[in-house]
């Protein structure tokens, strides 16, 4: 037996160079729909990947539990390699990695209760137990008072609810979710993703999850890998990728969420060049602990100039603070640059994007 | 009408039933496993097997574009060889059956195929093998679309078993024809044509109704 450290390092699941090629048909030409994928999933960790429609997410998904299989490479699970498996122990397998929907695929001839027991029926467990086991994960979800009730007769969210407790059924080490909250509203969103979060902590399951909202992996994940064509260009954790995005598209999706985009009206307003009279329009990320100080008032106290908010937020990823400004500083080009450079002294970035009137 | 008409409609109308519902019996036991093959044997399906599903397709379709009147001279000596006669109510229920099996594998493969890829999906996912999907997954969720599809085949029935009367198969239609039409007892053929039609309504109402109550995708149901 390894030693227990080893245990916690082992990723639960691996993916080795990893390409899936759907053939040509016909008129369509084929299609490259994951390209050398390399990815690690640590023990009990929320993965978020994220990625344009298209980008190969479901893809990525359906590899772990052998509902696609890759071209090349290999997805190993728990230690064992799924893409080597046969359609017997591929079934096994996928006991032990539960399943989460966009569209809930709740059996409408089903009650909760029933809805819950299939995978159980499946796995062959007596029908004496399946009530021991149904009961508690419906308590678990809060439907308890919904066991004999129709999926018609449930709401998104408590389908939703359902679909989780209905993956969970067969004690799964890993849970899967394809854009399981993308058919709901926000805050039902946000009670999904809280309960998803508290199985996570209790049962120590390792979450997969797929969205194409940041503010989805903003809530739930602790990892991000971004998609783009098929290639995972970005991954880490959630707060290094908010932090410090580098790959356009993780900008573009990290903007999305902290408000780092310009808003429409002050790109409409800014100039290149600066004329007499105008303010220079700084975007300041704050990061971590800068996030915490005071520093617009300092500034304005230490070099005795006007700044003012233009637009902004601050959030709270993966527990710091981040926050995003867009302001004005009306000062001359030399002070400018000493501005400038407090600012990224105290673990900001800076980008300086113009001038306003 | 006389008592001895009377209870000849009787007896007819019983002899009717009984060839319709054996003939929907035997159909359904034959047809329903051939209808979940036709559903699930494609290329790329849980049990391909395209050759099979395009030879039994082909079949089929050519027995139930054969006209049933055809259907029942043509296959004399089949019906010979299983009901040991080719005259009766007994020897209608083999053309009947023949005609039922194909227009049910049809009629069940259609409610199959329209059940959400999405389930299936899901099933796959916790491991279910393709017997285990069909079970309990495509039966049951295709279940009120089947139902709805064995009243029709139960209304058709009655249609061909009325015409069966013509080849001496008994049953309604036959008295129809004998007393109605060719001892031209108006009264007679009225009768025939109301009790068909109390038959087919019935029929249709109660398919519907449990149609009704097996299907969970409304609310208020
Ligand atoms: N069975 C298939 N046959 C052929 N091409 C496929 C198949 N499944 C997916 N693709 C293609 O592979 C690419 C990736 O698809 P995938 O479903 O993984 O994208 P996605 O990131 O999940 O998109 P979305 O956000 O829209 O769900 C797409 O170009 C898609 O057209
Ligand atoms: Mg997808």
């Amino acid at each position: 037996m390894p030693p227990p450290s080893d245990v916690q390092t082992q990723p639960i699941i691996a993916f080795a160079g990893v390409s899936k090629v759907y053939p040509a048909r016909n008129e369509s030409a084929e299609v490259v729909a994951l390209h050398d994928i390399d990815l690690q999933v640590p023990q009990g960790a929320i993965v978020g990947v994220i990625g344009k429609s298209g980008a190969g997410k479901s893809t990525l998904i359906r590899l772990i539990n052998g509902l696609e299989r890759p071209s090349r490479g290999s997805v190993l699970v728990n230690g064992t390699d799924v893409t080597a498996l046969g359609e017997r122990d591929l079934r096994e397998a996928r006991r032990s990695i539960g399943m989460i929907f966009q569209h809930f695929n709740l059996l409408s001839s089903r009650t909760a209760f029933e809805n819950i027991a299939l995978p159980l029926e499946i796995a062959g467990v007596a029908k004496s137990e399946i009530a021991g086991i149904v009961g508690p994960l419906l308590a678990m979800v809060g439907l308890s008072d919904k066991r004999d009730r129709y999926p018609a007769e449930l709401s998104g969210g408590q389908k939703q609810r359902v679909g989780i407790a209905r993956a969970l059924a067969t004690k799964p080490k890993v849970l899967l979710s394809d854009e399981a909250t993308s058919a709901l509203d926000p805050e039902t969103t946000d009670q999904i993703l809280s309960l998803l979060k508290t199985i996570n902590a209790e049962l120590k399951l390792t979450i997969v999850f797929i969205t194409h909202e940041m503010s989805v992996v903003k809530k739930l994940a602790d990892r991000v890998a971004v998609l783009e064509g098929g290639r995972i260009v970005e991954q880490g954790t959630t707060f290094e990728v908010f932090a410090n995005p580098r790959h356009e598209t993780t900008k573009r999706f990290v903007g999305s969420i902290t408000g780092g985009n310009v808003p429409e009206w002050l790109r409409a307003k800014l100039k290149p060049e600066r004329l007499a009279g105008d303010s220079a329009v700084l975007h300041v990320g704050f990061t971590g602990r800068g996030a915490g100080q005071p520093v617009l008032s300092r500034l304005a106290r230490n070099f005795g100039i006007d700044v003012n908010i233009l637009h902004g937020q601050v959030e709270t990823i993966a527990s710091h603070p981040f926050g995003s400004l867009f302001i004005s500083v009306a000062a001359d080009p030399e002070v400018l640059g000493k501005v400038i450079a407090e600012l990224k002294a105290g673990q900001n970035t800076v980008e300086h994007l113009g001038y306003v009137a | 009408m006389s008592p001895e008409i009377l209870q000849l409609i009787a007896w007819s109308t019983l002899d009717t039933l009984v060839m319709v519902g054996l003939a929907g019996l035997f159909g359904t036991l034959l047809g329903l496993p051939l209808g979940i093959f036709l559903a699930t044997s494609r290329a790329n399906e849980f049990f391909p097997a395209p050759n099979a599903n395009r030879i039994l397709g082909f079949i089929v379709n050519a027995t139930r574009s054969t006209p049933f009147i055809i259907l029942v001279v043509a296959i004399v000596p089949l019906t010979r060889l299983i009901a040991g006669t080719s005259i009766g109510t007994r020897a209608a229920i083999v053309p009947l059956t023949i005609a039922a099996i194909p227009f049910i594998a049809r009629v069940i493969e259609a409610a199959i195929r329209e059940v959400d890829q999405g389930l299936v999906e899901a099933a796959r996912a916790f491991g279910a093998s393709p017997l285990q999907i069909v079970q309990k997954v495509l039966l049951p969720e295709a279940m009120p679309a089947v139902t709805l599809a064995l009243t029709l085949t139960i209304v058709s029935l009655l249609g061909y078993s009325a015409m069966v009367g013509a080849v001496g198969g008994g049953g309604l239609g036959d008295l129809g024809i004998r007393y109605g039409y060719q001892r031209f007892m108006p009264d007679v053929m009225a009768t025939v044509v109301i009790v068909l039609i109390v038959l087919v309504q019935g029929a249709q109402t109660l398919g519907e109704a449990i149609a009704r109550r097996l299907d969970k995708r409304n609310r208020n149901s």
